[in-house]
């Protein structure tokens, strides 16, 4: 396939996309690769989603086990740690030997950074709860795990929150390294467009998961602000 | 072979290190690229982020900042650059277009966490030292250097620490547009086929960032010692 090929209208003059012209900005790409795009966007948003609550999945456990046990704590922050100084490209070659050249390759690599986040952000979350309100919900006969639902999380809601953010816009962004396995959504894009030096692919994908984080972090507001009526008095 | 035994292989061939395009050759390109990245970022961005954390306004700016810093994959920034004619031709500088792209990507990457702790590390200065210090009759130079500054200097140093293991980390993309340093290795074993090599690629990757993770520890422990000496025992 070149880049040439879907133009019929080239013959008068040469749409905005052709490597004659290769502009930046191309309404009659968009429009020709509408259904390429949407699959690029589609399977890049499925990525981040999987990979975000993966990581959640098991955050959320981890984090707990640490809190009821202090020296796990040090444990899981230091492997944690370790885990972000391994590049992308390196981790998902790593994984490669068991998972194959899929997006589960992918989504095990991304879940781990955010995992990594996901942690902190649960532990510093609970740590903030002020004793005398852990107290006072022990004196009004909660039971451990119904003070843990009732009244830690929901106060703990958000720091964690403020976590989920970072995570999120930041596997938004991690997910087009994905490219490197062949499911890396509008990364794939980046990289075909690099190797043809197709200028309107590059701008178009670049532009789509910046709009993506931002859509996916607004959606995170909301729900944030759903979820914590009575932080707005 | 086993995989294993491929990427040990790998990794005690000679000539996969020594060379041009060797491991070596790439190791050193891509610390090249990380030193002048992080370089370039402290020059630009420190005495920003301190000076308005010393005014204590632009709160708003730095957080904005290092939110789209966020968002923008670094890959993406990185092919827009390839793309570009500018800067210069295909064969500028000692990498070409691609080396420079990616010193110039890897740049606005480290500077979020450099902007934000070195804002926010001299913001949380205690109000009342500042106070104190002004009450001493220093001048606002003074006050920023002899008070808020060492105070500030741990979560300072945090966010340079921080910013270089991800700069080291992230230089590996290059590689996805054929730049140099050496995520070449993970991509050419890729592209050929050779797991071996990709994941040989991986291990020295991984093993440097954990030398420069500890490395960075140690300096900033050192370093807070000697501006903090414990007070004598004896």
């Amino acid at each position: 396939m070149t880049i040439l090929g879907a133009v019929p209208s080239a013959v008068d003059e040469p749409s905005c996309y052709s490597l004659a012209r290769n502009d930046w900005f191309c309404p009659a790409y968009l429009a020709d690769r509408r259904s390429e795009l949407l699959d690029a966007t589609v399977q890049h948003l499925g990525i981040t989603v999987a990979a975000v609550l993966v990581g959640l999945l098991i955050a959320v456990p981890l984090a707990l086990l640490a809190r009821r046990l202090p020296r796990l704590e040090a444990g899981v922050l230091a492997v944690s740690t370790g885990i972000y100084t391994v590049p992308s490209l390196a981790l998902f070659s790593l994984l490669l030997p068991f998972t194959g050249l899929s997006a589960a390759t992918v989504v095990i690599g991304l879940a781990l950074y955010a995992l990594t986040i996901l942690v902190r952000a649960l532990l510093d979350g609970l740590r903030a709860v002020p004793e005398a309100v852990r107290e006072s919900a022990t004196g009004l006969g909660y039971s451990r795990s119904r003070r843990l639902l009732r009244v830690e999380l929901p106060l703990a809601l958000p720091v964690v929150m403020a976590g989920l953010r970072v995570a999120t816009v930041s596997t938004v962004a991690l997910t087009t390294v994905g490219a490197l396995v062949s499911y890396g959504g509008l990364g794939n894009l980046l990289v075909t467009g690099v190797a043809q030096s197709f200028r309107a692919q590059i701008l178009t994908a670049a532009v789509l998961c910046v709009v993506l984080a931002v859509l996916l972090d607004a959606l995170l507001v909301l729900a944030q602000r759903a979820l914590t009526p009575w932080t707005r008095a | 072979m086993s995989l294993f035994g491929e990427t040990l292989d790998y990794l005690t061939r000679s000539e996969s290190w020594l060379g041009s395009g060797g491991m070596l050759d790439l190791l050193w390109q891509q610390l090249l690229l990380t030193g002048t990245a992080m370089v370039l970022a402290v020059v630009l961005g420190l005495p920003l982020a301190l000076w308005l954390g010393h005014r204590g306004r632009g709160g708003f700016a730095i957080i904005n900042i290092s939110g789209v810093g966020r968002a923008v994959p670094t890959f993406a920034l990185l092919a827009i650059l390839v793309a570009a004619d500018w800067p210069g031709t295909a064969t500028l500088g000692p990498y070409g277009r691609a080396g420079l792209a990616t010193l110039i990507a890897l740049t606005l990457f480290a500077l979020p966490p450099i902007i934000t702790n070195g804002y926010v590390a001299v913001t949380e200065v205690p109000a009342e030292i500042k106070e104190a210090a002004r009450g001493m009759g220093m001048t606002p130079l003074q006050q920023f250097r002899r008070a808020e500054l060492p105070l500030a200097l741990p979560l300072v140093t945090a966010g340079v620490r921080l910013a270089l293991v991800q700069v080291w980390a992230t230089a590996t993309i290059a590689a996805l547009v054929a730049g140099p340093g050496l995520g070449r290795v993970i991509t050419d074993g890729f592209y050929r086929n050779d797991y071996g090599q990709g994941i040989a690629g991986a291990v020295v990757v991984a093993v440097v960032a954990l030398v420069l993770e500890v490395g960075a520890a140690q300096a900033q422990r050192t370093a807070y010692r000697r501006t903090h000496p414990a007070p004598a025992t004896t």
